[in-house]
């Protein structure tokens, strides 16, 4: 378990206020139609060292969120602070200074990695765009990551797609690692990993953090895992934020009807078996078409009135936050 | 009670540039009505291709079954007439429920006519071939009374599996639905000609979590209600503890042990699914992974595939495949040194 022994004066990492990111739905004539809300008023603090957890079904918002920070889409409103910056309306040549000490590991490292480059041609190019080391000294510290992330030597020559998953992955990690980020966002870095592979990755990750004194914003949608790893959760749902606190709390005592479903849903080898009497219907609505009030009241039990008319702000109660109007 | 579907000492491979990869080594195991086997095991176990060959869908090029035999309903589906194996058996008395329900469909049609065109062909209702016999078959009408039969057939099943507003549903293109909405068509798909065996993919692998225990609900509930077995591959021990009966485990080409739901969780004896199980993650962070990588099946490791990654592993383990160890009624496991509990 992460220790979440932080000093209150330490000044967030990275700061995200009130972010919205509206993708527009153009019908002929490029005429704008509607809009999909993929984030709508997110906010949060990464606090330096701290493993903090993005929760959510596939298309609730997560990795947009994630690339958002990283400037490969545009917020229509909001703002993002990175180490006492603000990085959301920088110009291109400032945005790479800031990209170097924020990095993103992409969910698909397979995919990521040009199959035509040799693994080692992959690990030296973020080197030759962010600094002026020469060739040498740029194997030398290709060759210390590579270490790290405990990669042969001999696979530089190899391509791509002669590695197993396992290996790509550490091959992505590698990849960043080189350039000494501060913070690095980890998209679903275990999906399509068998489990003995994913144990292995999930120790890499733990020990890379204590090495490298790295802070991590893991986006997954696998609960089990952001458990093991995080200090701190926050559950997204149709582009929102509707709980958020101490990975304890939200595990052993979930508020939003949401998480509860969440929750729920995962097996538990050993327990009763959730799929005989899980409660909760249907399938999250379409994003460009949201309810009106809170996002989640067509698919729960409690909705009431007041759901459909107001839309719950997130509010504190007990170690975490709520967004619910009537939160257990 | 007899089997229903009886696979004895299956092996094949399949013939690759660097050589003869073989990827099923004298494998067994056996499903009865009603009952939900789980296939459990990490990418490249051979557990799809199991699948596939019960089906009989291999590459005919370059898969070779070199042993075996696959029992269903007291025939053997490898030696009988290819003709009336496509017939009676397969996808009318076998059914398949593929990982990706995106790619099984066709995008330029809709999803309506996809499944009609299904019961054109595979329609238990269908005793004859359609159409007349003069007519090459693809053109072959479709009887009018039949179809609307059918017709009431997919409606009621997909209320069964719990789509809403079925009728506009099937006016609908692949991608105007969910995923999870695309997997619940495909589940009533398969059981649309009345199979006797459903054999599920990883069927909820590219599901969110609470759309994936909807979706497992109602495949046990189906299983059940229909009296269909249902071989279920996965490498989610979470899903199989959900919904099976039994359980059997594969690793790198090798069934290495199976037992009833409860006692394999709670009793795992061979090494491997000991330490499969030991990988899921917990909440104290302890999981611990398995070392070492799955072989490579052009040049397998002898006797027991697991030898090189195991601890308990010693002469015998590198020279013959352990036979079956009969430990309980039920459970079984082909290891020398199993995890043996008191009773």
């Amino acid at each position: 378990m992460t220790p979440a022994i932080l000093p209150a004066i330490l000044p967030p990492l990275l700061g995200v206020r009130d972010l919205r990111v509206h993708f527009a739905v153009r019908g002929p004539f490029n005429r704008r139609i509607g809009s999909i809300k993929a984030v709508d008023g997110v906010s949060f603090d990464l606090m330096p060292g701290e493993v903090f957890g993005l929760v959510g079904e596939s298309g609730c918002g997560k990795s947009t969120l994630g690339k958002t920070i990283m400037g490969i889409h545009r917020p229509g409103a909001g703002e993002i602070w990175f180490a006492g910056q603000r990085i959301d309306r920088l110009s291109p040549a400032a945005r790479r200074a800031v990209r170097r000490s924020l990095q993103y590991a992409y969910q698909d490292p397979g995919a990521s990695l040009d199959p035509r480059w040799k693994i080692g041609r992959s690990l030296h190019e973020p080197l030759v765009i962010h600094t002026d080391l020469d060739a040498a000294g740029r194997d030398a510290r290709i060759r210390d990551i590579l270490e790290a992330v405990g990669l042969p030597d001999t696979h530089l020559d190899l391509y791509p797609h002669e590695i197993s998953g396992g290996q790509q992955r550490r091959v992505g990690l590698a990849r960043i690692l080189t350039l000494h980020p501060k913070v690095v966002i980890l998209d679903e870095p275990t999906s399509g990993l068998d489990v003995s592979v994913q144990a292995t990755v999930l120790a890499l990750f733990r020990s890379l953090r204590a090495t490298f004194a790295l802070t991590y914003m893991l986006i997954s949608h696998d609960l089990a895992v952001v458990r093991t790893m995080c200090s701190r959760v926050a559950v997204m749902y149709l582009g929102r934020i509707v709980e958020t606190g101490p990975t304890e709390t939200i595990f052993e005592r979930p508020r939003h009807p949401y998480t509860r479903s969440l929750l729920a849903a995962i097996p538990r080898i050993g327990g009763a078996r959730v799929t005989r009497d899980f409660w909760l219907q249907g399938e999250p609505p379409d994003p460009g078409n949201i309810p009106s009030g809170c996002r989640f009241r067509t698919r729960c039990p409690k909705a009431a009135d007041l759901c459909a008319r107001e839309e719950p702000a997130l509010s504190t109660l007990g170690q975490s936050s709520v967004a619910c109007h009537f939160p257990d | 009670m007899t089997a229903l579907l009886a696979v004895e000492d299956l092996s094949l491979g399949f013939a690759t540039e660097a050589g003869f990869a073989a990827v099923l080594d004298r494998v067994s195991l056996s499903i009865e009505r009603g009952r939900v086997l789980g296939l459990v095991g990490e990418s490249g176990c051979g557990k799809t291709t199991l699948a596939r060959a019960i089906l009989g869908v291999l590459p005919r090029d370059s898969a070779r079954i070199t042993g075996g035999r696959v029992w269903f309903r007291g025939t053997d589906l490898l030696t009988a007439d290819p003709e009336v194996v496509n017939r009676t058996v397969r996808g009318r008395a076998i059914t398949f429920v593929p990982q990706d329900p995106f790619t099984s469909f066709n995008p330029l049609f809709t999803v309506g006519e996809q499944v009609m065109e299904i019961l054109k062909w595979k329609s238990p209702r269908a005793n004859l071939p359609a159409g007349r016999g003069w007519l090459p078959a693809v053109v072959s009408p479709y009887p009018a009374e039949r179809k609307r039969l059918d017709f009431d057939a997919v409606i009621e099943l997909l209320d069964a599996v719990q789509l809403p507003r079925p009728d506009q549903l099937l006016r609908k293109y692949p991608h105007e639905l969910s995923g999870g909405q695309r997997q619940r068509l495909m589940i009533a798909m398969a059981l649309l000609p009345g199979p006797d065996l459903v054999i599920a993919d990883e069927p909820t692998t590219a599901l969110d979590v609470t759309i994936q225990a909807q979706v497992l609900g109602l495949i046990r509930r189906l299983a059940t209600e229909r009296n269909v077995a249902v071989l279920l591959t996965t490498h989610d021990l979470g899903a199989a503890y959900e919904i099976c009966d039994a359980v059997a485990v594969m690793y790198a080409g090798q069934d290495v042990e199976s037992a009833p739901v409860d006692r394999f969780f709670a009793h795992p004896a061979h090494p491997y699914t000991k330490k499969l199980l030991a990988s899921l993650p917990r909440a104290d962070g302890t999981a611990s992974g398995i070392p070492g990588e799955v072989p490579a099946l052009i040049a397998p490791p002898g006797g027991c595939r697991f030898h090189p990654r195991c601890e308990r592993a010693a002469g015998p383990c590198r020279e013959a495949r352990p036979p079956v160890d009969l430990l309980e009624s039920g459970h079984w496991v082909r290891c020398y040194h199993p995890h043996r509990d008191a009773p």
